[in-house]
């Protein structure tokens, strides 16, 4: 969406709801230190960027019926890709009595491992946004949901397909060449008008907390055909495959351990319908609780990721094992911090990463965040992120 | 996070299983029998007491309360926390709670729900909005502090008979009123005390105050129960609840609002899809 219009939606909205409205939301300033000099001309050496994210949430009288818009709008020093906006939601949600429908754009998560969301795949990736995937592009969608005592049954109907955001030749963490995202290829003729759907089954059972679902449609994840950009210059451009995808993702949580388990069977990559794989993501989380004084919890996990499509793997987890500490101080600020490595178990290849949270006033949070590519040789995907170790300074205020 | 029952003091005993008030009334009525003149023992009217007072807790169906924490530091620093509980009452087990956090801001909308059991572990879940992500946790977690508080979530979590067992120590007057001074020992897992010491007030059957022993048995915690008020002419709520840490100095008081019963709430109000929508 044109940043032009995000704002001339924004104040639309705001004039139509009047003073009766519940507004929220959240203001972000993060700085970004790179700690060797770009790989590449058009990079710098440090970047800062400021987001926002009103909300705005209405529940109507009847209480079965509410209303959220959120929209969101980063913009960046010198990545203009990295500028942009997008709607996380725009919803109208209704509860009847075991039957919620749910109609507009919306973020859904599906899954429970930490080191990588291989079943979550109703939402696009903003990965201009963060580094770890997480962040999400809002998804039209029309969801049914139907709860019964032996589960709770998702239907959803996607009818546009979002692109996945790239940095710009003039950002970091970028490939080389870079994707130029003004070219696009489609399996699909509709290209994103392609109708999505997908099917879920949730259900908690004692200790067991399992979920079993299924995805036909344009692949999430793209593949890259090698092009020119404008300017004659060598880039990569997101070709998207029709895929059907099902998948389970497992939970058992006994005392303090918890264990976690992802599976994916995915069919359909490369346009033939016997081009398919299977990845899988599990492990187990043990907390070692108020193991540092009266308060501080300790938590250690471990997971094993394995895609058997191997070196042609569209991920960088082929067969890697994540191990990370988790430190939960329990305190006032809500102090926490997480240090993790994913390794490559064939290869030298690590990602070194560390997060940290702080509140520090009612309304400020400080997070602090830093990763360390090492030992990237060119065959791996993230080649060319091997001089983008960096550490990121974030301060959010929440109104 | 864990369990934030709005009726959640220490004292308040209720849901015992089925085959345990059996099994106590049986034993109460055969010692009656037996002996002519009996001689109860300390831990058969410990264990009365907390009965009786589960018994006249029963039956409120669900219950809905606004909570404002506020803790204080050894310098008289505050920091406030607000949240919205409900709770839906489970005979013959543990209750349903679901909390939804609207204050501080960068927690506004995490919600929490948990299913309670006497001895069993619990069930909880944890929404994260900025994710839109539902986890399951550990609920091992009974002696850790919740949100940074003085109160531990064992002190929070939903309180049945069977999760103690009990001995009368003796009568005692608390603020001129009449109490009966009974010491609760944990049998749940993981309990950070050795023991608890509970002045329970004769008329209303709650708690007034209650100490907390740790794990090498000094005093660690003590805990007041004021402004109670009663709802639907049976149930007694306190209105404000002090928890005082005798070791770092620190303290955290909590102040309940708006106190509804009998809401209309169902078992499908406590489920991940109500987790996910709570506001």
């Amino acid at each position: 969406m044109r940043i032009k219009n995000f704002f001339s939606l924004l104040l639309i909205f705001y004039s139509s709801t009047g003073l009766s409205a519940e507004w929220s939301g959240q203001i972000g300033v993060e700085v970004r230190l790179f700690t060797e000099s770009a790989a590449y001309t058009q990079q710098h050496g440090h970047n800062s960027s400021v987001y926002l994210q009103p909300e705005f949430y209405h529940q109507f009288e009847s209480g079965n019926s509410s209303f959220t818009f959120v929209p969101y709008l980063r913009i960046d020093q010198h990545d203009n890709e990295r500028s942009h906006a997008d709607i996380r939601e725009l919803t109208w949600v209704n509860v009847q009595d075991n039957l919620e429908w749910r109609v507009g754009i919306r973020k859904v998560f599906w899954g429970v491992t930490e080191s990588q969301h291989l079943v979550d795949i109703i939402n696009q990736t903003d990965s201009v946004d963060s580094t770890d995937g997480e962040e999400k592009l809002g998804q039209p969608m029309l969801n049914l949901s139907y709860i019964t005592d032996i589960g709770s049954f998702d239907v959803f109907v996607l009818p546009y397909f979002r692109e996945r955001t790239f940095a710009g030749k003039d950002g970091r963490l970028r490939t080389q060449p870079y994707v130029d995202t003004s070219t696009v290829f489609y399996e699909s003729s509709k290209k994103e008008k392609h109708i999505d759907y997908a099917l879920r089954w949730a259900h908690s059972i004692d200790e067991w907390d399992l979920g079993v679902s299924y995805f036909s449609g344009t692949s999430r994840d793209p593949r890259f055909i090698v092009g020119t950009d404008s300017s004659g210059a060598s880039v990569l451009n997101p070709y998207y495959d029709v895929i059907q995808q099902a998948a389970v993702d497992l939970q058992a949580t006994y005392g303090s351990w918890l264990w976690k388990l992802e599976s994916i069977h995915r069919a359909g990559i490369g346009g033939a319908s016997n081009n398919s794989y299977n990845a899988f993501a599990g492990g187990v989380e043990y907390t070692f609780y108020s193991a540092i004084g009266e308060a501080t919890d300790i938590g250690l996990v471990f997971e094993y990721l394995r895609d058997d499509r191997g070196e042609s793997a569209t991920t960088p987890f082929q067969k890697d094992v994540m191990l990370g500490i988790r430190f939960n101080l329990n305190d006032e600020q809500s102090t926490d911090a997480l240090i993790g490595v994913i390794k490559d178990l064939d290869k030298d290849a690590a990602i070194y990463s560390f997060e940290a949270n702080r509140r520090l006033t009612n309304n400020l949070k400080l997070s602090v965040e830093a990763r360390k590519y090492s030992n990237l040789t060119p065959a791996d995907i993230l080649y060319s992120y091997l001089k983008d170790d960096y550490v990121q300074i974030e301060f959010v205020y929440y109104f | 996070m864990k369990s934030q029952d709005m009726k959640s003091q220490k004292m308040k005993l209720r849901n015992m299983k089925l085959e345990i008030i059996k099994i106590s009334v049986l034993a109460l009525s055969l010692s009656a029998l037996n002996f002519n003149v009996h001689a109860e023992t300390a831990e058969e009217k410990g264990l009365a007491i907390a009965v009786e007072a589960d018994k006249r807790d029963t039956g409120w169906g669900d219950q809905q309360a606004q909570l404002e924490m506020t803790l204080r530091n050894r310098f008289g620093q505050e920091s406030k926390r607000k949240n919205r509980n409900k709770t839906l009452e489970v005979k013959g087990d543990g209750d349903k709670t679901l909390i939804v956090f609207d204050t501080p801001r960068d927690i506004k909308g995490t919600a929490f729900l948990s299913f309670t059991h006497a001895l069993k572990a619990d069930e909880q879940w944890i929404y994260l909005p900025a994710l839109k992500r539902v986890k399951r946790i550990s609920s091992s977690n009974k002696s850790g502090p919740f949100l940074g508080s003085e109160f531990a979530y064992e002190d929070i979590a939903s309180q049945e008979v069977a999760k103690y067992k009990y001995k009368y120590l003796r009568d005692e007057k608390i603020n001129g009123r009449d109490c009966y001074v009974v010491e609760a020992y944990p049998q749940y897992k993981k309990s950070g005390y050795t023991r608890l010491i509970n002045w329970v007030d004769k008329e209303m059957y709650q708690p007034l105050k209650t100490d907390f022993y740790d794990r090498k048995n000094t005093l660690l915690k003590t805990l007041i129960y004021t402004k109670h008020k009663q709802y639907l002419n049976k149930f007694w709520r306190a209105g404000l609840m002090e928890m005082n840490n005798h070791v770092t100095g620190k303290s955290t008081s909590l102040v309940f609002k708006e106190y509804k019963f009998k809401t209309g709430l169902k078992d499908k109000d406590f489920n991940r899809n109500a987790l996910k929508r709570a506001r």
